[in-house]
């Protein structure tokens, strides 16, 4: 008996396959209740918009929807280019650039967030990193923080004229969505 | 009381022929009827049987309410402004349900203090204590689910802002926590697909609520009551059966209980809510002052103290959310760990000269956090948030540990009888009163 029992046999064999084989089985059949809950096939086809540009007047700022999300559009004033540039990306709290044009790598600098030739317009998800507010700053009577760029009222994250976190608990800069100047007051989201 | 045996006798034959078959009674009459129950049990201790009638109506409201209620985008504002007003004696059944998870919490957060206060944690009660851990983890998540359900602004942004802490792992692994966050919405951002599984969740919760809580009376009745002396049941004249002593005073609790659960309900069902929720859900506006409900003020100060620079000198940086978020879900799991985290041999408070008063300064931690979650978070507010952040934590860490260590305990009554009838129980009925000796 003893030998039995030290020995695995056939038998202990059949049981330790029959097991795994069910336990795969229960896992892959686990597998469609969980996916059943990421974007479906019609949300996810919601997938660009197109935008006209030539009613915001420099200063102004619109907000479109974009997958459910708020697009933030600043035509900004020289003043408000000037003071993104001239930030060293050194002293910002996050360096990336996050723009989905770009290679992610790419440094937060005011160039990099924009785009070449319509430096002007500043195009950001106005979704604030930290948990998912709408930062103030799109109206011209709101307040915009230190910087001059956007506020949340949530948890006091401030952002700069170029959509970059400077103060408060937000870890990223606002992110820049992929889009693409279709004319020279048009763009196409996404 | 695991010894105990059930003295129920069946006296019918059909009772008798039912027993042989099902023992159902036999169970419930050990267990609820002639239970040993410490006699010297106070009013903090019907909370229990308060807790369990809440879930009850919880759980019988909501199901009535689920009956008018629509789980989408669209209809859900609308749905919630027909019960209040439209369906026969909405409006109560509503106010019932939306006022009793405060009422809910209020109970749980009074046990939960009860239990701290008297060692009711300790062994052999640790398994009790952190099934009733999960219980509130449970409470908590149901309760969240609920807040959204409504789809008015807070709703909307209380989901927003909750769902959006996961996204904190970002900052560990690229795009995790964007994709969990995805997967819980079943979108790029919060809407009616969210909110129709939050319902489903919503509903299931309670019935899982439920049956941890039937695990939490087994473990209950297996180690016995603890009580306010923290002393083990040694003698029979330590306990009374359950019922009618322990059930009339759970009654009496309860009823005082409803009292001002009614109060809340019939004069001021909106006070505990927000007006921002009477504003439907709009993706494009953020109302100026989001706050959650206000048992979860507390944990949302600890989440919110955490900004890029930590108590003036630690510098978090882009770690912030992320660190936010840990300490926040930190704060409620550390609970479950306090049957180990304290150290001291006696149970009750009422023996712990110096633990008492970190007990007490517990409380006002607990209290101010609370009041700092309800306030905007700039300036002063995230100071103090900070530092009662660290005494959160540090009444956990280092003040149960050490005490425990350190303190000397007053001297224990030698039983329950004891500390009831203050002195020796030996004495004849009615002799002078002599001074309890210690």
């Amino acid at each position: 008996m003893s030998s039995d029992a030290i020995e695995p046999d056939r038998r202990d064999f059949l049981v330790l396959v029959g097991n795994a084989f069910a336990a795969v089985g229960a896992a892959s059949l686990l597998w469609p209740f969980i996916q059943q809950m990421n974007p479906d096939a019609s949300t996810k086809a919601l997938s660009s918009i197109d935008v006209d540009l030539a009613p915001v007047k420099e200063g102004q700022a619109i907000t479109v929807m974009w997958r459910g999300k708020p697009v933030f559009v600043r035509n900004r004033t020289k003043s408000e280019i000037e003071s993104a540039v001239k930030v060293d990306v050194k002293n910002l709290p996050d360096g990336l650039a996050r723009n989905e044009n770009l290679p992610d790598e790419d440094p937060a600098t005011d160039a990099n967030r924009t785009m070449k030739g319509h430096e002007n317009w500043i195009i950001i998800i106005g979704i604030c990193t930290h948990l998912g507010c709408i930062p103030k700053g799109q109206a011209l009577g709101d307040e915009r923080g230190e910087f001059g760029g956007w506020f949340c009222p949530c948890h006091g994250s401030q952002y700069d004229t170029a959509g970059r976190i400077r103060k408060g608990p937000a870890p990223r800069n606002m992110e820049v969505p992929p889009y693409a100047f279709t004319s020279d007051s048009k763009i196409k989201i996404g | 009381m695991s010894g105990h045996t059930s003295t129920y006798e069946p006296t019918s034959r059909w009772g008798k022929w039912f027993d042989e078959r099902l023992p159902i009674a036999r169970v419930m009459h050990g267990q609820f009827v002639d239970f040993p129950t410490p006699r010297n049990l106070n009013y903090l201790w019907t909370f229990g049987g308060i807790l369990t009638f809440i879930l009850g109506a919880q759980i019988i409201t909501g199901v009535v309410l689920a009956m008018h209620y629509q789980p989408s985008a669209a209809g859900a504002f609308d749905s919630i402004e027909q019960i209040r007003r439209d369906v026969n004696y909405g409006w109560m059944i509503r106010n019932f349900h939306a006022v009793g998870a405060s009422m809910f919490f209020f109970a749980v957060y009074i046990h939960i203090f009860r239990g701290l206060y008297y060692g009711s944690y300790k062994a052999p009660r640790e398994v009790l204590w952190i099934l009733g851990v999960i219980i509130m983890l449970l409470m908590m998540a149901t309760a969240f689910m609920g807040y959204s359900l409504p789809w008015g602004q807070m709703s909307f942004w209380g989901v927003t802002v909750i769902t959006n802490l996961f996204s904190a792992l970002d900052t560990i692994i690229n795009g995790l926590g964007t994709a969990i966050v995805e997967w819980l919405w079943g979108g790029y951002s919060v809407s009616g697909t969210t909110l129709n599984r939050f319902f489903s969740l919503h509903y299931l919760l309670p019935f899982v609520l439920a049956g941890v809580v039937g695990l939490h009376l087994w473990a209950l009745h297996t180690a016995g009551q603890n009580n306010p002396t923290g002393l083990d049941l040694k003698e029979p004249s330590d306990s009374v059966p359950m019922h009618p002593y322990a059930t009339s005073k759970d009654a009496v609790g309860l009823f005082a209980f409803l009292i001002l659960f009614a109060w809340f309900v019939f004069f001021v069902p909106d006070y505990l809510g927000h007006a921002d929720n009477y504003i439907e859900a709009n993706p494009l506006v953020t109302p100026p002052h989001i706050v959650p409900e206000w048992y979860f003020l507390p944990f949302y100060a600890i989440l919110r103290s955490f900004t890029s620079t930590f108590l003036w000198v630690i510098p978090l940086g882009q770690y912030a959310k992320l660190c936010g978020v840990l300490a926040m879900f930190s704060a409620v799991l550390i609970i479950a760990f306090v049957p180990w985290l304290d150290t001291s041999r006696v149970r009750s408070s009422k023996y712990r000269p110096i633990f008492k008063w970190f007990f007490w300064f517990f409380v006002f931690t607990c209290l101010a956090l609370g009041y700092l979650g309800s306030m905007p978070a700039e300036g002063v507010y995230v100071m103090w948030a900070q530092i009662f952040t660290v005494c959160y934590f540090l009444f956990f860490l280092v003040a149960m540990p050490i005490i425990g260590l350190i303190e000397t305990p007053k001297k224990l009554p030698r039983s329950i009888t004891d500390s009831v009838l203050g002195g020796s129980t030996a004495m004849p009925n009615g002799a002078a009163a002599s001074p309890e000796k210690r």
